[in-house]
């Protein structure tokens, strides 16, 4: 409900307001139903991918709270330093295998192109960030993928501006820039996920089309129906 | 549909007309956070994790001083990996790669200057207080002019290059030409027409002993220091890092990229990348760096862009493991059988 | 032999020399093997185990 009885036209604030409503209603934002071809247990690791990336901002943050060298001497430190390192395995563990069941479903299907993409590169993203985790440890391991990981990073001229032997550098992208950017792609890929609903299953009847104007002629799906309910000749993805 | 699918794709999957089933999407977020983090919690009191302490400059020059001293040497002459590296270091190319046209080391430049000479064996001996013999062998090296300082110094680095090409060969080393004095830890190089070089580079190990050098390289700027740069590049110029990483199955030709010290998991998500590394030509290429970036530069954009490659794109229909995904599925919707 | 930091919490210590799986050209650390070979397992896992709540999905049909 807008404050003033007749917002102005030009107003940024209703309208960004208006276009996100729009775009994603309560209804859709936080729904409480799902499909019901949501029936495996392929569909848990995303959710748990992103269990696994709040224990590590939790247990990441726990350690900043202390500073960097806090682990090495005390025992507290330790074990929070290990919840953060299993996080990490956990983390990849989860949403590589999200990945390989989104990948079989082709879950890119429907106009959901950018999900895949948002989900791609937020791998992508985390790669460089356990990276700069782990030349940020102060021990041999970061000593040793340092020395190692500047020789990749010069031949492409990234040495240049992102030295991995600078360890004030990598704790700043580690700690703030690098887990901003993959929050931030978290975000907008489950917003695009609820924006366009859990992909539908594959049409087992669906055939590869040379002509997308075969496609006009499709049947309607009945309750119950698989989603992309086609004709004969019907298009494939 | 988006306006990009439509462009790329010829799919014609609709929105969902069928059933939906109760769900509490807050309570399975919730939940899930809880699993994972019993999970994290479970691993931490089972394994832990691994901590091995860094290596400093103080230990090398203690543990293997004659590494230290021939890398010290090496510093001095300009013909250490890091004297030779290139860009963003100097100027040199004994490190530059390059992929036919491109040479994006060389464009990016020098960043963060480092001489070698300067920066690890001159700089630091400056500091030293109270020492008329190595005050006067630094104004002897300084006065000479450049050739005279090489020639010095290769005369000072042939032997040690020697001995510690006869370790490295697992062959017996000359130990009059190079030895250690195990009370003292100082290193003696029988070696003519080297100059200041033997008082300069035996006054750098006994700092290095102290801890000097460690700091030294570290706050030659300013105070405050994070960037860790010149001591490590030093340290990895020698084999006191190497050595403990082979140990630790951490080299490139062990795979080390994956790896973690001890016997933890490491970077298992790192497989295709160290790959390239391990088969021809990339095993054997000055340029593997680069080409095993720009390698895999073109697969994480394929990732990306899978939904847009055909073939890729639809192997998902191809290879029917949707169809144990979406079994109770096709089996309520009574589909007839697949025909494609 | 460096010096290591003594786990106090673990219950097994794997700050021991990692024993190594040689095939061909592939080293793989036993500690990467099994975790390669768990997510393979819980892959398989996930798509051939049922999942609960059919009676709720079967409501939502009809």
């Amino acid at each position: 409900m807008s404050a003033t009885e007749t917002p102005p036209q030009s107003s940024w604030t209703v309208k960004l307001r208006e276009r996100a409503v729009e775009a994603l209603p309560p209804e859709k934002l936080l729904p409480d139903g799902q499909p019901t071809y949501v029936a495996s247990w392929i569909y848990i690791f995303g959710v748990a991918s992103i269990a696994a990336l709040v224990c590590l901002i939790a247990s990441g943050s726990i350690l900043a709270l202390k500073g960097p060298a806090w682990w090495h001497y005390t025992s507290v430190g330790h074990f929070f330093n290990s919840i953060h390192l299993w996080s990490v395995e956990i983390f990849f563990f989860v949403m590589v295998v999200h990945l390989w069941g989104k990948y079989w479903m082709a879950a890119w299907r429907g106009g959901r192109t950018r999900v895949w993409i948002t989900g791609a590169v937020t791998f992508l993203v985390a790669v460089p960030c356990a990276l700069t985790g782990y030349v940020s440890q102060q021990n041999f391991d970061a000593q040793w993928i340092s020395t190692q990981a500047k020789d990749g990073l010069n031949s492409v001229g990234v040495g240049a501006f992102f030295n991995v032997t600078n360890f004030g550098q990598m704790y700043s992208y580690h700690v703030l820039l690098l887990p901003l950017a993959v929050v931030a792609l978290v975000a907008s890929h489950v917003l695009l996920v609820r924006r366009h609903g859990v992909v539908p299953p594959i049409d087992l009847k669906s055939r590869i089309t040379p002509a997308p104007a075969a496609a006009a002629a499709g049947a309607a799906g009945r309750q119950g129906a698989p989603a992309d309910t086609q004709p004969a000749s019907g298009a494939r993805s | 549909m988006s306006a990009l699918g439509k462009l790329w794709s010829k799919d014609e999957t609709k929105p969902w007309k069928g059933g939906y089933q109760h769900y509490d999407l807050v309570k399975e977020a919730s939940i899930a956070v809880g699993v994972v983090a019993l999970l994290a919690l479970l691993l931490t009191v089972l394994f832990s994790s691994p901590d091995e302490k860094p290596s400093t400059i103080a230990q090398w020059s203690r543990d293997t001083p004659i590494n230290f001293v021939a890398t010290a040497t090496d510093e001095l002459d300009g013909t250490s990996p890091t004297a030779e590296y290139g860009p963003p270091y100097n100027h040199n190319s004994g490190s530059v790669q390059h992929v036919l046209f491109l040479h994006p080391q060389r464009w990016l430049g020098v960043s963060h200057p480092i001489n070698t000479s300067r920066d690890y064996v001159i700089g630091p001996l400056e500091t030293i207080p109270n020492d008329p013999e190595l005050k006067s062998a630094l104004a002897q090296y300084k006065a000479a002019p450049e050739k005279q300082q090489k020639e010095w110094a290769e005369a000072y680095g042939k032997p040690l290059g020697e001995y510690e090409t006869a370790v490295e060969e697992k062959k017996t080393p000359n130990e009059k030409a190079v030895s250690v004095n195990p009370s003292t830890g100082a290193v003696t190089v029988q070696a003519s027409g080297a100059g200041p070089v033997p008082v300069m580079i035996g006054s750098l190990l006994a700092l290095a002993r102290s801890g000097g050098v460690d700091g030294s390289l570290l706050t030659s700027n300013q105070f405050f220091q994070t960037d860790y740069t010149k001591p490590l590049l030093f340290m990895a110029d020698g084999s006191v890092l190497a050595e403990r990483a082979e140990a630790q199955h951490l080299l490139g030709e062990q795979w080390g990229m994956m790896n973690e010290t001890g016997s933890y998991p490491g970077q298992v998500w790192l497989w295709l990348y160290t790959l390239w590394y391990q088969v021809e030509p990339f095993k054997s290429s000055p340029n593997a760096d680069l080409w095993v970036m720009l390698i895999m530069g073109l697969l994480s954009t394929a990732f990306i862009c899978i939904p847009f490659i055909p073939g890729i794109r639809d192997l998902p229909r191809k290879i029917p493991i949707h169809r144990l995904i979406w079994r109770e599925h096709y089996a309520a919707g009574a589909a007839p059988p697949a025909q494609d | 032999m460096s010096p290591v930091t003594t786990s106090l919490a673990a219950i097994f210590n794997l700050n021991h020399s990692a024993h190594v799986v040689e095939w061909h050209f592939i080293q793989l650390s036993v500690a990467n093997l099994v975790v390669i070979a768990l997510m393979f397992v819980v892959f398989f896992a996930a798509l051939l185990l049922p999942f609960p709540g059919a009676q709720n999905r079967r409501k939502g049909r009809s």
